[in-house]
């Protein structure tokens, strides 16, 4: 794998010149980020990242509350999920990313030259935006993740508690060893929820969960943030700025322009960016003039 | 816009002109198609034909369990039978392993670069090699350097390396076909890399890994050039012995002995040979057909 991951803001003469003839180098972050009170699970700060020459996040700082839910919001193309997927470092992944800037969980940083992407992915979960059960049973989707960590305990009783959280035991516990995929799509993203939750993570990362799905659906997996967001600190990306408005108690609003790529313009709690958006552009976004 | 106007409102939807055109060349070109698939089915039921009224009045429970003769009326394929299955068993053993392993690398772990790409290439330029030039490898590796002899050990490990270009190519191609959201969601469990393999890909790959091993066993079952090449004997009036010392053993497998018959003078033994065909071509088919149903079985779960 081809990556280059600096932990830290480049302060190095080297870093300063790769960093130079890049006019998004000069771009001014927003200053409309407002602070969550309480814990903060994540700190992001001045986080640079490029897909081979093309940049994706342009200067991205802050921080995410804990037990809270955080939605990402923007029009396609804003980097939204591009950032999601450097929370439990999904982009290393994909060959050719180079991510300059801070990353850091509970204090630890995420980048750091003694961090296993494997335990970061172990404690903190994501669920994708097509519901992607494996082609197994339904209690070995469940049952897989526990596994290939070295779970020992009660299998059964995992999978039971895991799907129950999920809000879809009493749908499944009959058919258990039915192939996941024999679910509906709204069904299949609760098990992908289910499957995460058996994890014991402190973290679910959500990336346009419903947008596969229709709108009972939809409104299953919203209840189902919300009722989470006691236990677990959720991020999710939408597309959906009345989702956006429906679960989350934190909003950031990303958006591309043509000089600078994957910027945050502004973060604040949901409830303010909606009613007393700082920046014109959020305004005219939420207001549904473009995107 | 071919539909002609005939009075206020009213339209024709009869092909005219360029429809019409482009209908016609349409009708003809599934007629042409199918002469080009007849064309090649016809000369293979000729071939079939010919060689089953030469080779059937001499294929008898005799003719499977003899050993060969020098009377053609005696003569039997016996030993060829067992050698070839002997020999394609370990070919298989030796083979399969390697192919996956490799594939699996190329396509979970290997960088993206150039060397991979040079790499691939050369597996596909591999398996157009002609399959003496494997029996020329294998003489000069296994059966001269390694000193094994023109043995079951020395073919097998010639045919291996002959349809392993093949195998890798199949499993690549297989491997390509696991959805890559499946590993995204493997890797976001925690799961590690070989993890995610193991659990995941080789699973989903493994319908097209077994299919494309049965074609190159089919392939490597009808091998006479590569084989000849290393020394195999076409008279061995014994069984393979079933042990580790067997595999050090001489042998010889259904398509050498064909070749050697039909390079006899007598017309009983070119029935000889012929009867060998039938016996080769059935099971070829009935790997074939195996590959079929393996695939069927294993995508409908």
């Amino acid at each position: 794998m081809s990556i280059r991951v600096r932990s830290t803001a480049p302060t190095d003469e080297q870093a300063r010149a790769a960093l130079r003839g890049r006019p998004a180098a000069e771009h001014k972050p927003s200053e409309n980020v407002a602070r969550p009170e309480g814990e903060v699970a994540f700190s992001i700060a001045d986080l640079n990242l490029w897909y081979g020459a093309k940049q994706a996040l342009t200067r991205v700082g802050l921080d995410i509350p804990r037990k809270q839910v955080t939605a990402l919001i923007g029009p396609s193309g804003c980097g939204k999920s591009t950032l999601i997927r450097c929370l439990n470092r999904m982009n290393d992944l994909i060959p050719g990313v180079t991510i300059e800037g801070s990353v850091s969980y509970r204090n630890a940083d995420i980048y750091g030259s003694d961090v296993d992407p494997v335990e970061v992915r172990r404690r903190i979960g994501m669920v994708f935006q097509k519901p992607n059960p494996f082609p197994k049973s339904i209690y070995d989707n469940v049952a897989f993740g526990a596994r290939v960590n070295g779970f020992r305990g009660n299998v059964d009783d995992l999978v039971e508690s895991s799907l129950q959280r999920a809000a879809l035991w009493d749908e499944v516990k009959d058919d258990l060893k039915k192939s996941g995929l024999a679910l509906s799509g709204g069904q299949q993203q609760r098990l992908c929820i289910a499957r995460a939750l058996a994890n014991n993570p402190d973290v679910i990362l959500m990336d346009e969960p419903c947008s596969a799905l229709d709108p009972i659906a939809t409104l299953k997996i919203e209840d189902l943030m919300r009722e989470l967001a006691t236990d677990y600190t959720i991020v999710v990306v939408t597309h959906n700025m009345q989702q956006a408005a429906r679960v989350s108690d934190y909003t950031a609003f990303m958006l591309t322009d043509e000089e600078i790529t994957g910027q945050l313009i502004e973060y604040a709690p949901t409830e303010t960016m909606f009613t007393q958006p700082a920046d014109q552009r959020t305004e005219d976004y939420i207001s549904g003039r473009f995107g | 816009m071919s539909a002609a106007e005939t009075s206020a409102g009213t339209v024709t939807l009869r092909a005219e002109g360029g429809v019409a055109r482009r209908q016609a060349w349409s009708r003809a070109s599934r007629w042409i198609l199918l002469g080009a698939t007849v064309l090649g089915l016809v000369v293979l039921v000729i071939l079939g034909i010919d060689n089953a009224i030469v080779g059937i009045p001499s294929l008898d429970w005799d003719f499977l369990a003899n050993y060969p003769s020098r009377f053609a009326e005696r003569a039997g394929i016996r030993s060829s039978i067992l050698g070839s299955v002997w020999v394609l068993v370990f070919t298989v053993i030796f083979a399969i392993p390697v192919a996956v392993g490799a594939a699996v690398w190329m396509e979970e772990f290997a960088p993206r670069n150039a060397i991979l790409t040079t790499v691939r290439l050369n597996i596909a330029n591999l398996a157009g090699v002609p399959s003496i030039i494997y029996g020329i490898l294998g003489l000069a590796v296994f059966v001269r350097l390694l000193e094994f002899g023109p043995s079951i050990l020395a073919g097998a490990l010639t045919l291996a390396l002959m349809i392993l270009p093949m195998t890798v190519i199949t499993s690549v191609e297989a491997i390509n076909q696991v959805a890559p959201s499946i590993r995204e969601g493997s890797l976001a469990l925690g799961a590690t890399r070989w993890q995610t393999v193991w659990h995941h890909v080789l699973p989903g790959a493994m319908p097209g890994i077994m299919t494309g091993t049965i074609l190159a066993v089919a392939r490597a079952a009808g091998e006479t050039a590569a084989l000849i090449m290393i020394g195999a004997f076409t008279f061995i009036a014994f069984d393979p012995s079933l042990s580790f010392g067997g595999l050090l053993d001489s042998f010889t497998t259904l398509p050498i002995q064909v070749y050697n018959w039909t390079i006899r003078p007598q017309p009983e033994f070119r029935a000889n040979a012929a009867a060998g065909i039938i016996v080769l071509m059935i099971a070829v088919i009935g790997l074939n057909a195996l590959a079929l149903v393996v695939r069927d079985r294993l995508r409908r779960t």
